[in-house]
């Protein structure tokens, strides 16, 4: 009864958004003006039969329902209950519904509270997030059902990708999920502006909290999946550039460009055509990342069940929504007037220099990403790593990061970077002195890039706080100024582990010990451990730095047998200045163990660099938050002055 | 006096508007060529076509020899399949296994990190389609010829070179494919 209940609550919402994009579209009429209204509650209603739909595929997982196909395929009974739920969303059909239902409540959520739009803009919004949303309602119920029956139903069911059962993953795809579908209701406003030509602050303002709040899950969504890959994958390294990864930076590297280009046009109605099209791009950045992956067109480690039939239907959906928006685009930009003029030094000159920097790093990743399709339709096999990647897109970010922080010292509309000298000597001395040090210590080039300009931001990133009153400073600036420290850390962290790293490989007996960087480490013992559906070998280590006292870690090689899967579980110490970092390998036949150690100085930086962006971003969606809801009850006051007056 | 403020905002040329949408049919077209390659859509290991690696495995239980890689190029075509007694699909494939047997087929397995007793017992109580055994007790050989799981199973022909991998255990209607690969790698 369940899944036919989800599934009648999909196809209802389906059906409903069907109707709200013609109610939105005639409501645009003048004959159909009174259809109009009742697009916001079929926006809301459908929210609430997507959230109901996916409740009740949460439901079956939760009862290990094994007569539905879904759960056969990606669970089993012995699981525990944590990844159980998790299975909900851990395969193609659940994560598709998931999107489904992201993209309802978003819908809702627009209906209710946006009140700032002129009605016609609104219409043509929540018709645009119809349009999308039916797309991907045909795509679930056409080509991935996730309730289909199995008849009979299985005995017993296959289980959830080892890999998978781990608690930072459980939550990583819905983290990032929210982040790349709130951002379609930026595109959806963006449809509207460019359907009614209403591009101006009050659109910048309404869609400006959801810009905001998408990047904090996609930044969140990535910092967590960063750290995932890091100890759960036993390679030591925390980005590697691969397909899956890239789909999720592009969308937050056009998601933090729109974010800066949407200040400028809500702050000075400056950037019109821009932040209309970086409102495409963002969202479209998501479906192309989402079609990467499900199509199985790039070898990943990720791969998802790949499915020719699915990649060419979510390629579909690709040309009629990206295709359509940049069509409308092309129509309608060049009639969108002209905003307001600004000088290149300016706040806004630095903000379209880092919007222009972003969007070539985005080409950069982009390029790199398709590279091996590009060379395959030219016949040649190659892969694209950090080889081509880390250069190419340190051209490009190394500029950023100045503008970074010399940008946001600017003042709005014209400035002069003499004005400023002062206030960036202190920085850029910092950063010279730091360049040279480290740079006399014999360390690489990129590295010392990335350590110098770190310590110059760590200064910069604070000086729009000097002279002010803390206590008086809004909660939007402390947003920046947190989420730009925040850039600072993380980058000194990418510098230090790329420099200072240790790694060793070593065989060890049972009782022998190994140096590595200031750590001595002794092997105590290899023993068999169990636990709810796996076995594994455990290795005991007891290490020392530089002579304290013993801490003990545990890595193991662990088999899986729902489905059979052997997988490697990291064993980290954590300390103050950074991580050790320890992998158990193979058995040698002399009866030795191999062990993979690494002592990764400062390396955690990278991932607390993250949480403050991330937190940067929530400072500032507070405080725009805040000052919306303000400006709304003081409207409401006038209104009802104005009404008891009238009487 | 010209207003320096005019600067920045140079007029964007009508056709640049279209410029976003030619860069996205690019990549449609693109993408379109990658969908439309016939490709292999199963991870398959790099090392088809190619000689098996050197190896030498000590026999796995008391009344079956263990191999090397130089008792693989026989002349005749054989059957290498990758198992371990701890792994529910291999016991899934065990009839078909010996349904290859019985239609004249050398095997040789390989039982992955495995115990002695454990594979007799296996063996027991599934049957035992095998003619060699070896013990692989660090994946070595499993990794050195690029399978990323039990079961596995490879068409290795007479000169010892890997024609042929199925991943995943081996079930009715696969048996006729790999009967047909093995006539391939005879010829």
């Amino acid at each position: 009864m369940i899944a036919e209940f989800g599934l009648a609550a999909l196809w209802l919402a389906a059906a409903l958004a069907a109707l709200q994009l013609l109610a939105g579209v005639l409501g645009l009429t003048a004959r159909g003006a009174e259809l109009g209204q009742i697009v916001r509650p079929l926006a809301v209603v459908q929210g609430v039969l997507t959230l109901l739909s996916f409740l009740a595929l949460m439901v079956l997982f939760w009862q290990t329902d094994l007569s539905v196909k879904l759960v056969a395929m990606n669970s089993h009974s012995a699981k525990p209950l944590l990844y159980k739920l998790a299975g909900t969303w851990g395969n193609h059909e659940g994560s598709m519904l998931l999107w489904v239902m992201v993209m309802g409540l978003a819908g809702s959520f627009v209906a209710l509270v946006e009140r700032r739009l002129p009605e016609p803009t609104m219409l043509a919004t929540l018709a645009g997030q119809a349009f999308v949303s039916l797309g991907f309602y045909a795509f679930l119920l056409f080509s991935s059902n996730p309730f289909e029956r199995l008849n009979p139903a299985a005995p017993e069911g296959q289980g959830l990708n080892p890999l998978l059962q781990d608690p930072g993953l459980a939550f990583h795809p819905p983290t990032l999920y929210i982040g790349y579908v709130g951002l379609s209701v930026a595109f959806s406003f963006a449809i509207g502006a460019l359907v009614t030509r209403e591009v101006g602050p009050a659109f910048a303002r309404a869609m400006r909290p959801w810009v905001l709040g998408s990047w904090i899950f996609l930044t969140l969504g990535i910092v967590a999946g960063s750290y995932w890959a890091y100890y759960e994958l036993g390679w030591g390294g925390w980005w590697f550039w691969d397909p899956v990864e890239n789909a999720s930076l592009m969308p937050w590297l056009a998601a933090t460009a729109l974010l800066h280009s949407v200040s400028v046009l809500a702050a000075r109605n400056a950037l019109r055509a821009w932040t209309v099209m970086l409102g495409v791009v963002a969202f479209s950045m998501s479906m192309v990342g989402t079609f990467l992956v499900r199509s199985g067109i790039l070898t990943s480690v990720h791969a998802f069940a790949v499915d020719p039939e699915r990649g060419s239907f979510i390629l579909a959906l690709l040309l009629i929504n990206i295709g359509g928006a940049l069509a409308l685009f092309g129509l309608r930009a060049g009639t969108v007037t002209e905003g307001e003029r600004f000088a290149l030094t300016s706040r806004e000159g630095a903000l379209v220099f880092n919007n222009v920097l972003l969007s070539a790093t985005l080409g950069i990743v982009l390029l790199g990403t398709l590279y091996p399709l590009l060379a395959e339709a030219l016949g040649a096999q190659v892969s694209v790593g950090p080889p081509y990647f880390n250069p190419m897109s340190a051209v490009f970010v190394v500029p950023m990061l100045v503008v970074m922080g010399i940008g946001p010292l600017l003042r709005w509309r014209r400035d002069s970077l003499a004005r400023v000298r002062w206030s960036v000597i202190v920085p850029l001395a910092l950063m010279l002195l730091t360049g040279a040090a480290f740079a006399l210590k014999g360390v690489a080039v990129l590295p010392v890039l990335g350590m110098a300009l770190a310590a110059g931001l760590v200064v910069a990133s604070l000086l729009p706080l000097r002279g002010r009153k803390l206590r008086q400073v809004k909660l939007p600036l402390w947003g920046m100024v947190v989420a730009h420290f925040g850039v600072a850390v993380a980058l000194f962290g990418m510098a230090c582990d790329s420099a200072y790293t240790t790694e060793k490989l070593v065989a060890l007996r049972e009782g022998e010990t190994v140096a590595v960087g200031p750590w001595q480490i002794d092997l105590v013992a290899i023993e068999p451990v169990a636990g709810p559906n796996w076995t594994a070998l455990q290795a005991t280590l007891s290490a020392r730095y530089d002579g304290g006292s013993a801490v003990k870690l545990q890595p193991q090689a662990r088999s899986f047998w729902t489905p059979p899967q052997q997988t490697s579980e990291s064993a980290l110490e954590t300390r103050w200045n950074g991580q050790l970092y320890a992998v158990l390998g193979e058995r040698a036949e002399d009866g030795r163990w191999q062990l993979r150690l690494w002592w990764k100085p400062f390396v955690t930086l990278i991932w607390y660099g993250g949480v403050l962006i991330a937190l940067g971003g929530l400072l500032a969606l507070l405080g725009r938050v805040a000052s919306d809801l303000r400006r709304f009850i003081a409207r409401d006051k006038i209104a009802y002055r104005k009404s008891r007056q009238g009487r | 006096m010209s207003d320096p403020v005019t600067s920045a905002q140079v007029k964007t040329a009508r056709w640049a508007l279209w410029l976003p949408l030619v860069l996205f049919g690019a990549f449609v077209v693109l993408v379109l060529f990658g969908l439309l390659r016939p490709a292999e859509r199963e991870v398959r290991s790099k090392m088809i076509g190619k000689p098996l690696p050197e190896f030498s495995l000590q026999p796995a239980i008391a009344d079956r020899p263990g191999f090397a890689r130089a008792d693989m190029a026989t002349g005749q075509p054989r059957l290498l399949n990758i198992f371990a007694s701890w792994c529910i699909p291999c016991a899934v494939e065990a009839p078909q296994l010996l349904a290859l047997k019985q239609a004249g087929v050398q095997i040789d397995g390989v039982a992955i990190r495995d115990k002695r007793e454990d594979v007799e017992a296996f063996l027991a109580r599934h049957g035992n389609p095998f003619a060699r055994i070896g013990a692989d007790n660090v994946s070595a050989i499993q990794f050195a010829i690029g399978s990323s799981g039990v079961p596995e199973s490879f068409v290795i022909d007479g000169k010892g070179v890997i024609r042929y991998q199925h991943i995943g255990e081996i079930r009715p209607e696969h048996v006729p494919v790999i009967l047909e690969k093995l006539q391939e790698a005879g010829r």
